[in-house]
């Protein structure tokens, strides 16, 4: 697989956001790439850059506020921060689309939900632009069968606040497949649903990406959906990407503090009730913390760990990377860990 | 489909009917309160319509003749029964039926204030939508500097900077009445003169009437197009961070299409209800811009009516000024709950 070249390659982003009072140095050079087909998770606590990232690729950040100083965002190959507004438009819906993170939000209440659907529709590709209006109706009503919606003539002349929560997240997901995308994006799907619905929307979203070949990031908290969904896992930490693994391997063998944390902290019903999960919680963006941006919550935090950003280090092989001071050469480490004594 | 339109007809049937039983009490109200107060207020209406020299019998007759001399509660059900078959009284400044007087100047402020009406709301929206789009730029700090101007200052000072350079000194256009002299009156339909020229055919009267409007009109459109243009541009910036934005814009819609339809009906809705707000109090507003542009219109009228004591005048047009703007109260309801589902099926659900 690694043979191939990704579909989406991200390369040492940063995005910033000036605001009142100072700069919110959220994304941290980041890189992060989906090969095609590849269904890869992103996970991390709230407010650590999942969406951020996400938003960026589609170039739809506000900005300002936000600015990317640093970094390259190549899809298939197209650098997407330098793209014109002809190309962007291609690459937004048919290249990649997103399913965001609340249905209740991610659809706009004014209109019915064929007039945002048949509008998607429309502006999909130059052919579907000279379609006629029945023939966009007659799609959109394919699209909301395919999320299993029954009754999509009615659908179709609704309004948001007239479907169920799970109604209006299917109609997301439907809105997001209708423009065939190679890259489909999905910001915590479900997140906002109780357990049974989101469990629904979640098999669902995953037959239709199977039988459709997609490459997905799928964007989750919950790590037993990223264990049953994904063929490789990114962690993500106060705008850093701190590990790479295979699924498998990330699970097995968790490296980076945080991950093992992460892992601690779910709760298991064979095991001894609810874990404490990590103490502390992410860090101030107006000032975060110099060297690892981790190290404030960090049991095996070492003096090093607060002077230098830690670089990328290779667990067992390529495919499982971690940045993190404590898999440097292990003489090195050695020294790391004197140092502390000295200290 | 046809269900559904029957059902929304019928919906639409019912809300004007209860709105307009409403407004009876509404008016009915208003009418007691005006008659009151008109009549509380100190000086005699009698002597101050005879004038001062006027000997004490002939005021006296006066006074008789309107009632004056009873208590008010008897005065009110004089007045109530007349009004009731559509007799407001004479004035006493004009000597002529209230209603006439008001049929002569409704239609004078009626047209200024729609014609204020239309830039406020063209211009508002235009310069609200700007501003969002090009927010915190200097073109923002330009429209903020100016709306703040428009907002703080009267129209009559306005009325009266453009009096003094469009009129006097370049003399671009004219500043006086409604029509120039020797411009014939085209035939009253309904009484704005514009319209009724366009509606006869007359162009040359339309363009002058036009002319005769544009300096009153934008003089006093200029303080709500300044509100409607922060109120526009505060929701639309507002709205512009909304997920469903972003994600209309994600999936491939064009930021064209996502501003002019996507964001911007939303985005509407608080404007089009201060909107409302803004046209009514302009009717009152327009009392110095009437007066300095010499313009035949209602507020002039109830004004003069008021410093004279002129009951019956002043309750016409207050009551008048009553119905204007429930009127636009209605239209407004209407038009809100057109552009806001939420609020149309919440209505409905009441119901």
């Amino acid at each position: 697989m690694s043979a191939q070249t990704p579909i989406l390659d991200i390369k040492n982003l940063s995005v910033h956001f000036r605001v009142y009072g100072g700069v919110l140095k959220v994304l941290d050079g980041i890189d992060f790439h989906v090969f095609p087909g590849e269904k890869v998770g992103l996970v991390g606590e709230t407010g650590c850059g999942k969406t951020t990232t996400m938003k960026a690729i589609l170039r739809v950040l506000p900005t300002p506020p936000a600015v990317i100083p640093n970094g390259e965002i190549l899809f298939k190959g197209q650098n997407v921060l330098k793209m014109s507004e002809r190309k962007l438009l291609d690459m937004r819906g048919q290249g990649i689309s997103m399913i965001f993170q609340d249905p209740t939000s991610a659809l706009n209440p004014v209109f019915t939900i064929g007039q945002q659907l048949e509008a998607v529709i429309r502006h999909a590709s130059p052919q579907n632009h000279r379609l006629s209006r029945s023939a966009i109706e007659q799609r959109a009503r394919l699209a909301l069968r395919e999320v299993a919606l029954a009754d999509p003539d009615r659908l179709l002349n609704s309004y948001p606040i007239q479907l169920s929560g799970g109604m209006r997240q299917r109609v997301c997901i439907g809105m997001a497949l209708s423009t065939d995308p190679e890259l489909l994006i999905a910001d915590e799907p479900g997140t906002a649903l109780d357990v049974t619905i989101q469990d629904q929307v979640l098999r669902l979203l995953q037959r239709l990406v199977d039988e459709k070949q997609k490459s997905v990031i799928l964007i989750t908290h919950t790590l037993g959906i990223v264990r049953q969904t994904t063929d490789r896992v990114y962690v993500m930490y106060a705008g850093n990407m701190v590990e790479v693994a295979p699924t498998k391997r990330l699970f097995a063998k968790p490296a980076h503090p945080y991950t093992q944390g992460l892992m601690a902290a779910v709760p298991r019903l064979s095991g001894g009730g609810i874990s404490e999960g990590i103490p502390g919680r992410i860090p101030s963006y107006m000032n975060p913390p110099v060297g690892c941006r981790f190290h404030t919550r960090c049991p095996y935090a070492m003096p090093v760990c607060e002077r230098l950003k830690p670089p990328v280090f290779t667990v067992d092989d390529e495919a499982h990377q971690v940045a993190c001071f404590l898999y440097d050469a292990p003489d090195k480490v050695q020294a790391y860990k004197q140092e502390q004594v000295a200290v | 489909m046809r269900l559904v339109s029957l059902d929304s007809l019928y919906r639409f049937v019912t809300f004007i009917t209860q709105r307009l039983f409403q407004s009876i009490f509404v008016l009915f109200g208003l009418s007691i309160l005006i008659f009151t107060i008109a009549r509380v207020l100190p000086g005699d209406p009698a002597r101050t319509a005879l004038g001062a020299r006027a000997p004490q019998e002939v005021v006296d007759r006066l006074r008789a003749e309107m009632h004056l001399d009873e208590p008010i509660t008897v005065q009110y059900t004089f007045w109530l029964t007349d009004a009731l078959r559509g007799d407001f009284g004479d004035s006493l400044v004009t000597r002529r039926a209230v209603t006439t007087d008001i049929a002569e100047f409704l239609p004078a402020s009626l047209e200024l204030v729609l014609f204020a009406g239309i830039i406020t709301a063209v211009g508002g929206v235009v310069l609200g939508t700007i501003s969002a789009q090009h927010k915190d730029t200097w073109i923002d700090n330009v429209i903020r500097i100016l709306s703040y101007a428009g907002v703080v200052t009267p129209a009559f000072i306005f009325a009266i900077i453009f009096l003094l350079i469009f009129g006097l000194a370049l003399d671009w256009l004219p500043s006086i009445g409604r029509l120039s002299e020797g411009i014939p009156k085209p035939p009253v339909v309904t009484g704005l003169i514009t319209v009724d020229a366009l509606l006869a055919g007359q162009f040359g009267t339309f363009w002058d009437a036009f002319q005769h409007l544009i300096l009153p009109g934008v003089a006093l459109s200029l303080g709500s197009l300044a509100q409607e243009a922060r109120i526009t541009r505060s929701t639309m910036a507002d709205n512009l961070s909304k997920d469903y934005i972003a994600a209309e814009r994600a999936l491939g819609i064009p930021d064209r299409v996502v501003m002019t339809r996507f964001l911007l009906k939303p985005s509407l809705i608080p404007t089009v209800s201060i909107f409302a707000l803004d046209f009514a109090a302009n009717l009152a507003n327009a009392f110095l811009v009437e007066l300095i542009f010499n313009w035949p219109g209602l507020s002039r009228y109830g004004v003069n009516a008021m410093l004279r004591k002129d009951l019956n005048a002043i309750t016409a047009v207050i009551l008048i000024l009553g119905v204007i703007f429930i009127l636009v109260n209605i239209v407004v309801d209407l038009v809100v709950s057109a552009l806001d589902p939420r609020i149309r099926l919440r209505t409905a659900r009441s119901d």
